[in-house]
């Protein structure tokens, strides 16, 4: 039939109700069920695309590429720990759990880290032989959960990452579906192989800054003061929480972006909560410095991080090193073109696969079947980590050249413009060619 | 558990990240295997990280997170103890003379956890192996989340009692406000009396029927994810 508008017109389609929104509805309404996914926002938001380097000029002279040294290495939590951790790079591997990843994988995190002189991190369900061996360097996590938590992995740790939130879901839980929980996944969490298994929001026995402080203190008497302690937070209040976990007695603080998130979630969160990558490091900054802790407390930056300019960008607005999680796996092998057939067999292709909750990945990474975890020879993937990781540094040293800088960390938000207002205005950096910087400057406190 | 040859260590002259250091050296059981803390006057993570067969024995109250992971070592409170006594302890004993605070015993994978008095709040969350017995009452959210080990509270639980709850075993011999999500009583088996009387025994607390008590465990419900249960998550 045709339109009242007469059939010249083309039929026109909401910019509200678009192609997915629709289907979404059609979906849901026919199993009743959210979407539970991971890879973190998919939306398009402001990231470090929307910043540029402006490298250097009359007024400040650029390093040769070839000659003149640009440093990379970092130390964090020398605050308190009497083995503080001793990056080579500015790059570490974010926590993802043996559960959620095969072991396979994780050995590959160790392997591909370790050859860079870089951390990587356990996850929700403890800490594998695997990694251990492979990593010369692994920061153990402390979730809400404490699954896989003991005394012995936790001595045997090089730094330990107090969990308080995750990038893809502040605030947010979890949930192991069962086909991923194995007899050696469900034996390392206490709990029967074949299960979901849920991952409480909030520790079992603290709640709040102070009960913070002393939990923070009685990890460092439980390790004698050696091991530096991280909190990791999930990117919602920035100032404060960068803050609180100060004033609590943290070495180092990790903010994960929204745009981070190996863990699977319900869409709906992964989308609609938390901030941005690049809105959350000046007001954690900007806490740092008002505590006159900014250098001392590391701040250690996640979500969304591809590139070595992304890096650089990063380390420009302020943060010590990065984090990365989903890049590392896709450097594994994960959603390679590779398994088109097999990404399509799954209704999905490569490059957009995100049912990492469900076992079924054809590149053997977020699943614990042991055939196709078998498909992922952990020195190879190690060795493309590793590759990865070495392009991005090379990439970072040489944007910071540019900017005349002999440190990586020498990067600063002077070194900076955005290519949008709302860059500008999250990044407090002035929008290119000009000398504006939307929102309030004198304004710390950016997460309002 | 206390002798003339304890060794004496005084929280008023001593620091703390010094007693602990010395109850984590590796040769702290041959060097003093009896040790006795004086004036702890409510000092956080005292004793926490001990992994050795050594008696502490503690003249008064604690803070937060005594005998934290413990290991093999029998501690002694005799006073109170503040939240998350024997958190995540996986070996030894613990025994509070009086009451404990909110988290006691959370997430521990093994061992014993004896409080004379009361619990507070979540006693026994997300327990992963603990046996935990409390002479008196507990407050709500027991055993949250609690996976495997013995839960033991000779009077009663507060709201909410096992919520979410997966393989740990609960008895309770009083009265029970409400159950938590997935948290059903089930048959007190011939078994159930056993594993009763034995950790009744070992804890001196004669006198107590086991078949007074009644049993409390996880329905199952929520072990694969359905969407008719979405509101119990």
């Amino acid at each position: 039939m045709a339109s009242s508008r007469g059939s010249a017109l083309p039929p026109v389609f909401s910019a509200t109700f678009d192609e997915f929104s629709l289907a979404e509805i059609r979906r849901a309404a026919a199993t009743g069920v959210y979407d539970i996914r991971g890879m973190g926002a998919k939306r398009r938001l402001p990231h470090f695309d929307d910043l540029l380097l402006l490298g250097a000029s009359i007024s400040r002279y650029p390093l040769e590429g070839y000659r003149e040294k640009c440093d990379t290495r970092v130390t964090i939590g020398a605050r308190f720990a009497s083995k503080p951790i001793e990056l080579a790079i500015p790059i570490t591997i974010a926590g993802m759990s043996f559960g959620a990843l095969s072991a396979q994988a994780k050995e590959a995190l160790g392997r591909g880290a370790s050859a860079m002189g870089t951390s990587t991190t356990t996850g929700d369900g403890g800490m594998t032989a695997e990694e251990r061996r492979h990593s010369t360097q692994l920061v153990y996590q402390v979730l809400p959960s404490r699954y896989g938590l003991n005394a012995d992995d936790l001595r045997r740790a090089d730094a330990i990452e107090i969990v308080v939130g995750q990038g893809a879901k502040p605030g947010g839980g979890g949930m192991l579906l069962g086909q991923k929980i194995d007899e050696r996944v469900a034996a390392m969490r206490t709990l029967p192989a074949g299960i979901d298994q849920r991952s409480a929001c909030r520790h079992p026995d603290w709640t709040g800054p102070d009960d913070l402080a002393i939990k923070i203190l009685e990890l460092r008497e439980i390790t004698d003061w050696r091991t530096p302690i991280y909190v990791k937070v999930g990117a919602s209040r920035p100032y404060y929480d960068t803050a609180l976990a100060a004033k609590s007695g943290a070495d180092a603080v990790v903010i994960d972006g929204m745009q981070g998130g190996t863990a699977a979630t319900q869409t709906t969160f992964i989308e609609n909560v938390g901030l941005p990558t690049i809105a959350a490091i000046r007001p954690a900054v900007a806490a740092l410095e008002e505590l006159g802790l900014y250098r001392t407390v590391q701040l250690i930056v996640s979500g969304g991080i591809r590139s070595g300019a992304d890096v650089a960008k990063a380390l420009a607005l302020g943060a010590d090193a990065v984090s990365i999680g989903t890049a590392a796996l896709v450097a594994l092998g994960d959603n390679d073109p590779a398994y088109e057939a097999e990404y399509a067999a799954l209704g999905t292709t490569a490059g957009a696969y995100d049912a990492w909750h469900e076992g079924r990945d054809p590149a053997g990474i977020t699943t614990q079947d042991p055939e196709l975890a078998a498909r992922l020879d952990p020195v190879a993937a190690g060795k493309r980590l590793a590759n990865y990781l070495s392009v991005l540094t090379l990439e970072t040293q040489a944007l910071a050249r540019a900017c005349g800088k002999s440190h990586v960390n020498h990067l600063e938000p002077e070194d900076l413009v955005a290519l949008t207002v709302e860059a500008a205005a999250m990044a407090r950096v002035p929008l290119a060619g000009t000398d504006w910087i939307p929102g309030n400057p004198a304004m710390a406190r950016g997460d309002a | 558990m206390r002798t003339a040859d304890a060794a004496i260590a005084d929280l008023e002259v001593m620091p703390l990240r010094e007693l602990n250091a010395a109850f984590h050296a590796p040769d702290v059981a041959a060097i003093a295997p009896v040790w006795r803390v004086k004036n702890p006057h409510g000092a956080h993570a005292l004793a926490c990280g001990v992994d050795a067969p050594i008696a502490i024995d503690i003249d008064g109250h604690v803070g937060y997170y005594c005998a934290g992971m413990n290991q093999q070592a029998t501690v002694h409170i005799h006073g109170n103890a503040g939240t998350g006594v024997a958190e995540n302890m996986a070996s030894g004993t613990v025994i509070v003379d009086g009451d404990a605070s909110q988290s006691a015993g959370a997430s521990g994978l093994g061992g014993l956890l004896h409080v004379r008095g009361s619990a507070a709040a979540r006693c026994g969350i997300s327990m992963k192996g603990i046996d935990v017995v409390v002479r008196g009452d507990v407050g709500h959210l027991a055993a949250f989340m609690g996976q495997a080990g013995t839960l033991i509270v000779c009077g009663d639980a507060g709201e909410g009692l096992g919520d979410s709850l997966y393989e740990a075993r609960l008895f309770v011999r009083g009265r029970v406000a409400s159950l938590g999500a997935d948290c059903i009583e089930k048959p007190l088996r011939e078994g159930d009396r056993a594993t009763l009387a034995a950790l009744l025994e070992r804890c001196g607390e004669h006198g107590v029927d086991p078949a007074d008590f009644r049993r409390y465990g996880s329905a199952r419900r929520l072990y694969h994810f359905h969407v008719d249960h979405a509101g119990a998550y």
